[in-house]
């Protein structure tokens, strides 16, 4: 269950020491952009270390530098012998890509002895390119684990104005998430850039939990417990999809054909959905399981 | 008789000071303080040495007093806190003497009972009559409460009030009285407003001062103290007042009605007080314009006194009445000892202030510390000075997870089911020394600079010097 994903620059040892206390489900480990390039190699050396040192408590991802860099590679057979749950390789553009890497990452898993195929993909998807591209990424690869996109290189490729409101980026939100949904894997928000915003951080991670975005990644700390919020179904929510469940399981009790509840028929979509939020809540710990 | 002078120098002259007494000053213009200066400095012109210095806390605006010690103008010197400029001086060994450190109870129960003997109190008072009634809601270096300037006016053999705004008598109200003023003088200015308190009080942004305030908030939720009629005090700093930021949820989910907020005041509390969170707040110090307005303001914001405020030997203090307080720390040990004087090199940085008068009146007394400051642990075996004792201290609480004195079962109980991370304390040590490795403890072997004496009169711990 990731509905936060947090950014740590990798060349920052006091956020390093404390990446998971802030209650970000992932963190996103960060040799790219975070770090300049007389700092790649110390990044690298200080995210070995941390992750070593540390065992963090949440999932990891490890933010490597795209394809075709110098870095690439060297970033790879560092990260790798680490075992995050993800690498997210930057500025994916096709599905060549994805597939250099899975072969990447196989070969560096057979050299470090690590079980084949257990280090998964979030590709970041951030140009006009890729977003094209968006459902061969998906289809790539097995290890491809959910699509994330990256609005503010996007929109400069775009030459659009970056909006708060972000009706610029509708279009890759949209077929990002058809994209991600179609394969049947994840889809991940851009993150919102106003670290002093809080509630333009509400409105804009509840609009992508709208649109059906599995998660959203964040750039402070300060913006983790307003994602998971707004990624978190609320009691009415959970008390409803109990409401349903439980209809439905009265109606094959009675052998009713169709079932309605508060004069509404209950068909297939709903009960899907009401499913899901029990299983959100019950892996989150929220209440509501008195009704089992 | 007129007691109105015109120089400081003509009031210190007919209050008789001279060689080997003992003076006194409060610190409410903290770091905006000119008054212990400018006695000091008029001290030496006169000729007078060895005096004994009674401050409430020394700022970093106080280093001239270095140089009096040096001179032999000051030769003894007791305080609740000092700030890292005077103290690493006197870690040095500047002063023969060791400093007593005392608390912002104990101090006036000290006075009060005879044990300190104050020859002449210097109270500056940012508004003053002719007549010596004083107070610190007025005047352009306004500071609001006087507090701990009480006692001292009370006891003293002589008093001098020190003003840069003089009002017409009668001034009320009367945070000193004319019945314990001996001297009035007027002077250009007592203090640099901007030292004194902070336009306002910002909440930390550092996002693991956060982390550990919305736990510590989380720990107080859960603690069973959270009822109506609920008492609290926080400091100014780092993560200690974010907590009220994450209390104030919980306190309106919860329908909770408070008492009273207790202690060095600021806006925050102040909103909370507006908001109908705290019935009242009980002020010692204001750290912010926003406090010093209220305290003028609004009847329910009020002076009380530091004998009041926490003092051991009275009928009864404020800190008895109170349910929890978010305290700081710079080391805390496996028995919750905490150090509040020292830092990583053993030199003095602070003192107990007002630390352990409301851990041990408190019935939950929360320290909220990270568990690591750059690369120093702070959980460690032994802290290099006892400032609180342990068995006052309730709970800490750090990014990663919080500690529960196992002398509170009943406690550590609660917060388990309320879902909170509780570990061992010696848990938390091995997490932070995971990262930071163990520190080399810090030699103890030069000669005693400072004495720790803890509210009750004894002495807990001595501070030495380092080269």
């Amino acid at each position: 269950m990731i509905r936060s994903l947090l950014f740590i620059p990798g060349n920052n040892p006091g956020m390093l020491l404390n990446a998971d206390v802030h209650g970000a489900d992932a963190i996103i480990l960060d040799l790219e952009d975070a770090v300049s390039p007389d700092q790649k190699d110390a990044a690298r050396i200080l995210v070995r270390n941390a992750v070593r040192a540390l065992s963090y408590n949440t999932q990891l991802v490890i933010r490597v530098n795209p394809l075709g860099t110098d870095y690439y590679l060297d970033d790879l057979k560092a990260v790798v012998p680490l075992k995050p749950d993800f690498i997210m390789p930057t500025k994916v553009d096709g599905e060549e890509y994805i597939k250099d890497l899975a072969e990447r990452l196989t070969a560096f898993e057979k050299e470090n002895g690590l079980e084949e195929g257990k280090i998964k993909i979030i590709p970041l998807i951030e140009t006009a390119e890729g977003i094209e591209n968006a459902f061969r990424i998906a289809k790539a690869s097995k290890r491809v684990f959910g699509l994330f996109l990256g609005a503010e290189d996007y929109s400069a490729d775009l030459r659009a104005h970056r909006t708060k409101e972000g009706d610029e980026i509708l279009y890759a939100r949209g077929r990002i998430l058809n994209a991600a949904r179609a394969a049947a894997i994840e889809a991940f928000d851009t993150p919102f850039t106003d670290v002093n915003d809080e509630e333009g951080l509400e409105k804009d991670a509840f609009l992508a939990r709208e649109m059906g975005f599995t998660g959203k990644a964040a750039i402070s700390p300060r913006h983790v417990s307003g994602i998971n919020k707004a990624f978190s179904p609320t009691k009415a929510e959970i008390d409803y999809a109990y409401e349903v469940l439980m209809a439905i399981e009265e109606g094959i009790r009675l052998g009713k054909g169709a079932v309605s509840l508060r004069g509404k028929m209950i068909d297939k979509p709903i009960v899907d959905r009401a499913k899901r939020v029990v299983e959100t809540a019950k892996i989150l710990g929220l209440g509501g399981y008195e009704n089992e | 008789m007129s007691k109105l002078v015109s120089t400081l120098r003509e009031a210190m002259e007919k209050a008789g000071l001279k060689s080997g007494m003992t003076i006194s000053f409060h610190h409410h213009l903290r770091n905006g303080d000119y008054v212990l200066n400018m006695v000091l400095e008029e001290a030496e012109k006169m000729g007078v040495r060895d005096l004994g210095v009674e401050a409430s806390s020394i700022f970093d605006v106080h280093a001239p007093i270095i140089d009096h010690i040096r001179n032999g103008v000051v030769t003894r010197l007791g305080t609740n806190y000092m700030g890292a400029k005077v103290g690493k001086a006197i870690t040095q060994g500047v002063m023969d003497t060791p400093v007593i450190f005392r608390t912002h109870g104990g101090r006036p129960n000290a006075i009060e009972t005879g044990k300190i003997k104050i020859d002449i109190a210097f109270v500056a008072a940012p508004c003053a009559d002719a007549a010596g009634n004083a107070n610190g809601i007025y005047g352009k270096s306004a500071c609001g409460s006087m507090g701990y300037a009480v006692s001292d006016a009370k006891c003293a053999q002589k008093t001098i009030v020190i003003t840069d705004t003089l009002m017409p008598y009668p001034l009320s109200p009367a945070s000193i009285e004319e019945t314990n003023v001996d001297f009035v003088v007027k002077v250009d200015e007592i203090g640099d407003a901007k030292g004194i308190v902070s336009g306002t009080t910002q909440i930390t942004r550092d996002p693991v001062g956060l982390k550990i305030a919305q736990t510590a908030a989380d720990v107080i939720r859960h603690s069973g103290y959270l009822e109506n009629g609920f008492s609290f005090q926080t400091g100014a700093g780092g993560a200690s007042l974010a907590v009220t930021k994450f209390l104030k949820p919980i306190m309106r989910e919860k329908g909770v009605k408070g008492s009273f907020g207790l202690g060095g005041i600021t806006s925050y509390m102040v909103d909370m007080l507006k908001e109908g969170y705290f019935e009242k707040l009980m002020d010692v110090q204001c750290f912010d314009l926003g406090a010093v307005a209220s305290l003028r303001e609004n009847p329910n914001h009020i002076e009380v006194s530091a004998s009041r405020y926490a003092s051991p030997g009275v009928k009864s203090a404020c800190v008895d009445h109170l349910d929890t307080v978010i305290l700081g720390a710079t080391q805390v040990d496996l028995d919750f000892n905490v150090n509040v004087h020292t830092d990583s090199n053993g030199f003095i940085m602070g003192g107990s202030g007002g630390h352990s008068d409301t851990a041990a009146g408190a019935k939950l007394a929360i320290i909220v510390a990270p568990l690591y400051r750059a690369r120093l642990p702070i959980v460690v075996d032994r802290v290099h000075t006892k400032s609180t004792p342990g068995s006052t201290v309730d709970v800490l609480v750090t990014q990663r997870g919080i500690a529960v004195n196992p002398e509170r079962e009943e406690l550590k109980r609660r917060l388990v089911k309320g879902g909170l991370p509780v570990f061992d304390i010696s848990e938390l040590k091995n997490l932070a020394e995971r990262v930071t490795g163990t520190p080399e403890e810090i030699s103890k072997g030069g000669r005693v600079v400072a004495k720790v004496e803890y509210r009750d009169g004894t002495i807990i711990d001595e501070i030495r010097s380092v080269e």
